[in-house]
């Protein structure tokens, strides 16, 4: 008899999902599946709306990573005006986007994973969370909700407020930056830079010790990684072009522009989830499976242009980077936390660089235009992976049609991938037809999405007639009818 | 007679004749919370806010358009009133769809003002969620049909200030809205001087200039100059 094994919801992530394991007559992993349940729709009720709404309009679609969708949106209005955001404008939305990343990271690191190694996979679940951490491991918690607040008050001194701000617009940004905000930032980063210290070196010495095993093979297998680069290649997180290397360290393509994306990815809908299936298009379906996100960022660039962070990217090739690779390439889901910490670094690095920068504090920071194009892509590196938005309008600027490429939806493949290969490593196979299964067995499996840190409330907006399968079942798990629509 | 004398809310005074009773009520410094009217422009009792109990008068008053009578008795603060006024706020949401987070004028708008004034923190009656569309075909400004509440403020300025009346109101019932010409595309509407005394006029985000994105709208003051030019 076949049994299913449900892990539902699915938490400490964002949104709402549940992990099906779907076993044979033997007791055998036949099938695991990572399942979205929850639909948000922007790609359709954004349609008839003006551009220009859209920076405030998609920034609501997640209270984690609005100023990712606000860049994105801006980035694409900036093509449809057909202009060049002042020098200012540039830096302060990159300085805007790093305050971002870094927020988001130290929320991923510290409240949502940390809890399962630092208080142990298999501690209480009622406790394993950041309160349990607050108890476990005060100074830790402090210094990772520190981090966070560091991330969210730049952003506020920025935008005005910590989340759902509509300061980045097509054209530029809306303000000016004080030289009273830019002193206030650099004060802070100090304190910013040893509590990352402190962090750095206490999650080594888990690397080097409990969590070795985690490290080279939660969630390892070869796939392609795609991320912007600079024009050397360098670390980026707004400009720049798309690369893809794979997990020998060959760069698959370079110089890809977000423009032409329909050319190079595509997207597929399953009938039992509402997360899209994004795939590299040359390899089709589902071959074509590739990750973003901070771990493809590490993977992609050939340095990430500070000192320390470099030196940290070193540490994170030496620990993971595979032979086949040449040590190059880290593919172990698991090493997404290291990964994130690495660019917490790049990041308060890439914060202090921007602000030393005298042309940050030029006042001309929005250029005006009215529309001169009817298409346009906006692109930018998300916490979570590269987002992008794909925007036509008409004539007077209502938008005709809508896609959203959310980092999430691009690692959803690798999450599938990510569950199966845990949940067969984790498990003792085969499993009996009636016998429980330790809870913190479950919590490995669940843990694998984790490392992805994915944002579900960002990520599914399929318009149009999505394919539905639904199945009513008896208690027995006999089939009585099912409904399938294409 | 140089003065006429009334009460309102228990306090006796004089006013010249002609005044309205939203005249007197300001004078007095009672805030009755309008929308449709705006200072310069004619009143037309169109949102029913200023609502006004007048002794032996068998129903409500619109303050804006009634004139003050000699020994008139004005109440502006009943339980009933308060309830209508609420009820009448909650009205416009519901016909509707006023999404603040993402409006234009979030911030700096006469809707959202009364709401806060009137106390309504949430809408009892079920949203009708219409489908309406946005008319972006001027060169500089848009109108959002979704956000109009149909005070005609437009209406008037252009007609009364512009002289221009390229505002008028069409249909009836649910249907009824704000057209440009006649039913036309507001960006083929020759009569247009694009002055944007509409858009300062507007009390929502329904009429706004299209380099403006979510809550950028100022408030009026500063907007009114920023059509004049700078001008004060």
């Amino acid at each position: 008899m076949t049994r299913t094994i449900t892990i539902d919801p699915v938490t400490r992530i964002e949104g709402h999902a549940r992990i099906t394991l779907q076993l044979d007559g033997r007791g055998h992993l036949a099938d695991a599946r990572f399942q979205v349940l929850e639909v948000r729709g922007f790609e359709q009720f954004c349609v008839g709306r003006p551009f220009t709404e859209m920076a405030g309009l998609t920034s609501r679609i997640c209270g984690i990573c609005p100023v990712s969708h606000q860049l994105a949106a801006a980035r694409a209005g900036d093509k449809l005006l057909a202009v060049q955001p002042p020098e200012a404008a540039q830096l302060l939305r990159r300085l805007l986007n790093l305050a971002q990343i870094l927020q988001s990271h130290a929320l991923s690191f510290f409240y949502l994973s940390s809890p399962d190694w630092l208080l142990g996979w298999s501690s209480d679940p009622a406790r394993r969370n950041i309160f349990g951490l607050m108890a476990a491991d005060p100074e830790l918690a402090r210094g990772g909700i520190g981090l966070r607040q560091f991330g969210q008050q730049v952003i506020e001194r920025l935008g005005g407020r910590r989340i759902h701000q509509a300061w980045a617009v097509p054209g530029g940004v809306r303000t000016p930056l004080a030289p009273e905000t830019r002193d206030w930032i650099l004060a802070q980063l100090p304190q910013a830079r040893a509590t990352m210290a402190r962090v750095l070196d206490g999650y080594k010495r888990l690397l080097d010790g409990p969590l070795r095993h985690e490290q080279r093979s939660f969630g390892s297998f070869a796939s392609l990684f795609m991320a912007l680069v600079g024009p050397d290649g360098c670390w980026e997180t707004l400009d720049g072009a798309l690369r893809l290397v794979d997990s020998r360290a060959q760069v698959v393509a370079s110089a890809l522009s977000a423009d032409d994306y329909d050319r190079f990815l595509g997207e597929v809908l399953e009938d039992w989830s509402v997360l899209k299936f994004p795939y590299y298009r040359p390899l089709g379906y589902p071959k074509g499976l590739y990750r973003v996100g901070p771990l493809a960022r590490l993977n992609v660039c050939t340095a990430i242009g500070t000192p320390w962070a470099d030196a940290e990217l070193a540490d994170f090739r030496g620990r993971g980077g595979t032979p086949a690779s040449g040590g190059r390439i880290v593919t172990a889901a698991f090493a997404y936390h290291q990964a994130r910490l690495v660019e917490i670094v790049a990041c308060l690095e890439g914060i202090e660089a921007l602000l030393q920068d005298p042309r940050i504090l030029d006042r001309r920071v929005r250029a005006h235009a009215s529309l001169n194009a009817l298409e346009a892509v906006g692109v930018g590196e998300a916490p979570r992976g590269t987002l992008f938005h794909h925007y036509r309008v008409d004539d007077n600027g209502l938008l005709t049609a809508v896609n959203l490429i959310i980092a999430t939806g691009q690692n959803n493949l690798a999450m599938n991938r990510t569950v199966a290969q845990i949940a067969r490593a984790c498990l003792p196979w085969p499993l009996p037809a009636s016998a429980a299964i330790p809870e913190a067995l479950l919590n490995r499996v669940e843990a694998g999405i984790r490392c992805y840190d994915p944002c579900l409330s960002c990520s599914t907006h399929a318009a149009g007639a999505m394919p539905l399968h639904i199945e009513l079942r008896d208690a027995s798990g006999a089939l009585l009818c099912e409904t399938v629509r294409d | 007679m140089t003065a006429l004398t009334l009460t309102i809310d228990g306090e006796l005074l004089a006013v010249p004749p002609g005044t309205t009773l939203l005249q007197a009520c300001r004078q007095e410094g009672v805030a009755l919370p309008t929308l449709c009217h705006l200072d310069g422009l004619q009143p037309v009792g169109a949102c029913r806010l200023c609502l006004v109990e007048v002794e032996g008068a068998g129903r409500l008053m619109a303050a804006c358009l009634g004139l003050v009578a000699e020994g008139m008795v004005v109440r502006t603060d009943t339980p009933q009133l308060r309830a209508f006024r609420r009820l009448t706020v909650e009205m416009l949401f519901a016909e509707g769809n006023h999404v603040c987070a993402v409006c234009v004028a979030n911030g700096a708008c006469e809707l959202q003002d009364v709401a806060v004034a009137v106390g309504m923190d949430h809408v009892d009656l079920t949203y009708q969620w219409p489908q309406r569309p946005v008319d972006a075909s001027h060169p500089r400004f848009a109108i959002d049909h979704n956000r109009c509440i149909l005070c005609t403020r437009c209406v008037r300025a252009c007609d009364e200030l512009e002289r221009a009346h390229v505002w008028d109101v069409a249909w009836r019932g649910s249907h009824c809205r704000i057209i440009a010409g006649l039913d036309q595309p507001w960006g083929s509407v020759e009569a247009c001087t694009s002055c944007g005394q509409c858009v300062d006029a507007c009390p929502t985000g329904a009429l706004f200039d299209k380099q403006e994105t979510c809550g950028e709208r100022q408030p009026r003051p500063q907007r009114a100059r920023l059509h004049r030019g700078g001008l004060p």
